[in-house]
C-alpha cells in the first residue's frame, strides 16, 4: 500500500466504524420492531425491506413509509435513526474534508506525485539541490540544451518561484531537505537516467553531505558541488567529488591569471561565457599597489592570489576581530574618502570592492574614482537584481557569484574537456595564448563562441565511425569544411582532442589545437568551439556518409542503391551503406 | 494490556464465531440457519475489516485481504438470499447457496484468526 492510501484508510477508520454501527443498529431495529397492517395483524419488516428503507432514509432521500404505513413504534424508531444516520454521515464527510486539508496528507500526495514524475521522466537528467539564483540560471540553460532537471529545495517559497519561471520543459520539484539520503533517492539518484547531482545549497555542510551521500550510494554518478570555504573544498576533494566550484577561489585565480597572462584570462572568459553575447574586451590589470576592501572569504582568496602574483595589497576592513586581516591593514569600510586616503589611494593602481554588501561596493568604487581617476576597478556583485547597476558603473571587472558558478558547472556538464583545456591554456603561457586569441577571433567573430564536446562513436558521429571501420581516414580538417561547398570553411575550431592511451587504459593523451591533417580514431573525445549555429552545419559531416565523402574528396556520391549499381564504381567507402 | 489489541482480536474472533454459528447445521434446514445470525456476521465482519485498515506491515495486508474475502462471501450470500427469496421465489431451496457461500467466508475467517494467533505468538517470543 502506498503512503497516501494507508494514511487515508487509517484516518477513515473511526468514521467508517461509526457509519457501520449506525446502519446496522437502524436496520436491526426495523427488522425487530413490529408493525400493524390494515387488518390489525402484526407484521415484521424483512431484512430486505429494512435495508431498503434505511438506505434511502439515511441519505435523506425519503420515499415514504414502505412497504406499508408504519406503526407508532416504527415511527419512533425511524425518528431516532434519522438523527443517528445523518449525524454519522456528517461526521464521515467532515473527516474526509479535514483529511484533504491535512498537511501530512498534502505532503504525502506531493511526494507521491514527485516520485511518479521522476520515474516518468525517461530522459537524461540532473538533480539540482538548492534553487537560488545560480540554480535558476543552470536549470534554464540545461533545459535549453536538452537535459532535464529535478529540483530539491528546503524552502517552499523557492519551489513556488520555480513554478512561476518560464521554462519550456516541466521541472519536477520537491520541498525537502536534500541532505537527507532518502530524499535524494526519491529524486531519482538510482534512476539510470540520472547523469549527476549538483549541490548548490547555501550551506557548505549540506553540500558536503550531498557529496558524501552520492559517492557512497552510487559511484558512477557525477557529483558537482559548490563550496565556499577551503576546508570544505579539501574535504569534498578527499572523496573524489567530480567537480567543486568555489566562486571566490575561482574568481581570485582568474584575477591572478589576468595579471600574469591577460590573453589566457581572455580565453577563459570567452570559452565559459554565455554563447551569443558580445565577446568581452581584453583587460590589462596594472601591477603596483592594490587596495582590497573587505577581508571576508572573497577578500582572503583575492589577497592570497595577488600575493602569490607578487602584488602588494593593502586591506581595508571594518571588523578586524572577526576577519583577522594581516598587520598594517586599515580599519574602516572604504566608503569614506578618509579611509581610502589613509590607505594610500594616491599610490594605488587598482581597487577591489569585495564586501558582501552591493551598495557599499558601488559606493567604494565611486568614492575611489573621485579620489583618483586612473584606477583599475574590480567589484563583487552579490545579488543578481543589481546587475544593471554594476553594468552602468563602468567597472573593469565584475565578480558575479551566481554567474561564475552557473557557467563553470555548465561547461563541466556540457563540455567536460573544457576544464582540462583551460588548465592547458594556463600552463602554455601568455605568448601561446596570444596566438590562440587571434585564431579564435578569426573563427568566432564578434560573439562569444559555443563550446561543446563530441565523442567519435556510433551515436554521435556515425559517418566518421563508418569511414574509419572501412579503413578510410578522417582528419580534423575534414570536419570543418562546409558540406555544400568544401572550399568554404565552417566557423568551427577543434581546441583539443583527448585520446585513451593504448598501453595504459586509464591514461589519456591530450592534443591541444590539433593541425588540420591530424587523423581521428574511434573513441576520440573532441572539444569544439564554434560560432553560433555552426554546430548544426558540422553535424551533416558527422552523420551523413555522403556529406563526409564529399568534403573529403570533392566527389558527389550517388545517393540511392540503384543509381550506385548503374554507375558501378561510384559506390564509395564511407558512404552510408546499410 | 492494550485496549486496542483487545478490541481488534475481539472483532476478528467474533467474526469467525458468528460465521461458524450461521454455517453449522443441516444444509437445507431453515431452522438451522438464522437470518439474524447472518446479519450479525456481516456487520461484525465489516467492523473487523475497517479495524484492519491502514496497517502497512505485510501481515497487516494479508489480514485485510482475508477480511475482504470474507466480506465478499457474506455479502454475496445475503444478496443471493434476497434475490432467491423475493425475486426468483425459490423458497428454502436458496439456502443451499447461502450456506455454501458462508462456508467460504468461514475459511477466510479461520485464516484470519490463524494469522492473528501467529502474529501474537511471534510477538511474545
Amino acid at each position: 500500500m502506498t503512503k497516501v492510501t494507508s494514511l487515508i484508510l487509517r484516518r477513515m477508520r473511526i468514521p467508517l466504524l461509526v457509519l457501520i454501527a449506525s446502519y446496522s443498529i437502524s436496520i436491526l431495529g426495523f427488522v425487530m420492531i413490529p408493525g400493524i397492517d390494515e387488518n390489525g395483524q402484526r407484521w415484521h419488516m424483512t431484512f430486505f425491506d429494512s435495508i431498503y428503507f434505511v438506505s434511502y432514509m439515511a441519505t435523506t432521500i425519503g420515499f415514504g413509509e414502505l412497504p406499508q404505513p408504519f406503526s407508532a413504534a416504527q415511527r419512533l424508531w425511524a425518528t431516532i435513526t434519522i438523527y443517528l444516520s445523518v449525524v454519522s454521515w456528517f461526521y464521515a464527510i467532515g473527516s474526509i474534508l479535514s483529511l484533504v486539508q491535512n498537511n501530512l496528507l498534502k505532503r504525502a500526495i506531493e511526494e507521491g506525485r514527485f516520485t511518479r514524475n521522476v520515474k516518468k521522466l525517461g530522459e537524461n537528467f540532473f538533480i539540482i539541490c538548492g534553487y537560488g539564483e545560480t540554480a535558476s540560471l543552470l536549470v534554464y540553460a540545461l533545459n535549453n540544451r536538452g537535459f532535464r532537471t529535478i529540483v530539491v529545495d528546503i524552502d517552499s517559497e523557492r519551489i513556488d518561484e520555480l513554478s512561476m519561471t518560464d521554462i519550456p520543459q516541466f521541472v519536477p520539484a520537491l520541498e525537502a531537505d536534500a541532505s537527507n539520503s532518502k530524499i535524494l533517492i526519491e529524486a531519482g539518484l538510482f534512476n539510470e537516467n540520472c547523469q549527476g547531482v549538483v549541490a548548490l545549497t547555501d550551506s557548505d555542510e549540506v553540500n558536503l553531505k550531498i557529496a558524501i551521500t552520492c559517492r557512497l550510494l552510487k559511484k558512477t554518478v557525477k557529483v558537482i558541488c559548490r563550496a565556499e570555504s577551503l576546508d570544505t573544498e579539501a574535504n569534498m576533494r578527499s572523496f573524489s567529488t567530480d567537480y567543486i566550484v568555489n566562486p571566490f577561489e575561482s574568481f581570485a585565480s582568474r584575477l591572478a591569471m589576468a595579471l600574469h597572462s591577460p590573453s589566457s584570462y581572455l580565453i577563459n572568459q570567452w570559452l565559459t561565457g554565455v554563447p551569443g553575447t558580445r565577446l568581452s574586451d581584453p583587460v590589462m590589470p596594472p601591477r603596483g599597489l592594490w587596495l582590497l576592501c573587505g577581508f571576508g572569504r572573497f577578500g582572503k582568496a583575492v589577497h592570497r592570489f595577488l600575493t602569490y602574483e607578487g602584488i602588494t595589497t593593502r586591506i581595508i576592513e571594518s571588523d578586524h576581530e572577526l576577519t583577522e586581516p594581516p598587520e598594517g591593514s586599515i580599519k574602516g569600510r572604504g566608503t569614506e574618502a578618509v579611509t581610502l586616503r589613509n590607505a594610500g589611494i594616491s599610490d594605488a593602481v587598482g581597487i577591489v570592492a569585495g564586501t558582501d554588501n552591493d551598495t557599499n561596493n558601488l559606493s567604494i568604487i565611486y568614492t575611489a574614482k573621485e579620489q583618483k581617476k586612473e584606477l583599475f576597478t574590480v567589484a563583487r556583485q552579490n545579488l543578481g537584481d543589481n546587475k544593471i547597476l554594476f553594468q552602468n558603473a563602468e567597472l573593469d571587472i565584475v565578480m558575479e557569484r551566481s554567474d561564475i558558478i552557473a557557467h563553470e558547472i555548465l561547461s563541466v556538464i556540457l563540455a567536460p574537456l573544457l576544464a582540462t583545456f583551460l588548465q592547458q591554456v594556463q600552463s602554455h603561457g601568455n605568448q601561446w595564448s596570444c596566438e590562440l586569441v587571434s585564431r579564435l577571433i578569426a573563427v568566432v567573430g564578434e560573439t562569444t563562441p559555443d563550446t561543446w564536446g563530441l565523442e567519435v562513436n556510433e551515436e554521435e558521429a556515425p559517418a566518421v565511425v563508418n569511414a574509419l571501420v572501412q579503413g578510410g581516414t578522417v582528419s580534423v580538417g575534414d570536419l570543418n569544411k562546409n558540406h555544400l561547398n568544401r572550399d568554404e570553411k565552417l566557423h568551427v575550431m577543434v581546441l583539443m582532442i583527448s585520446r585513451l592511451d593504448q598501453e595504459d587504459e586509464n591514461a589519456t593523451r591530450l592534443v591541444t589545437l590539433p593541425a588540420d591533417d591530424f587523423l581521428l580514431q574511434t573513441g576520440d573525445q573532441l572539444l569544439f568551439c564554434s560560432r553560433e549555429g555552426a554546430r548544426d552545419e558540422i553535424s551533416w559531416v558527422l552523420n551523413n556518409g555522403n556529406a563526409l565523402h564529399y568534403v573529403q574528396t570533392g566527389e558527389l556520391a550517388s545517393e540511392s542503391w540503384i543509381w550506385r549499381l548503374f554507375s558501378g564504381r561510384q559506390s564509395v567507402s564511407g558512404a552510408d551503406e546499410v | 494490556m492494550n485496549l486496542e489489541k483487545v478490541v481488534f482480536a475481539f472483532f476478528i474472533v467474533l467474526a469467525l464465531t458468528m460465521n461458524f454459528g450461521f454455517f453449522v447445521g443441516e444444509m437445507n434446514d431453515p431452522l438451522h440457519h438464522n437470518v439474524y445470525e447472518l446479519y450479525a456476521a456481516i456487520v461484525v465482519n465489516l467492523i473487523a475489516t475497517v479495524l484492519k485498515f491502514g496497517d502497512r506491515t505485510h501481515i497487516g495486508a494479508v489480514l485485510l485481504a482475508t477480511s475482504l474475502v470474507a466480506d465478499l462471501h457474506l455479502i454475496a450470500a445475503a444478496v443471493a438470499w434476497g434475490i432467491g427469496l423475493y425475486v426468483l421465489d425459490m423458497g428454502n431451496d436458496v439456502l443451499g447457496i447461502v450456506v455454501s457461500l458462508s462456508a467460504g467466508a468461514l475459511l477466510a475467517n479461520i485464516t484470519s484468526v490463524v494469522l492473528l494467533v501467529v502474529e501474537t505468538m511471534s510477538l511474545r517470543k
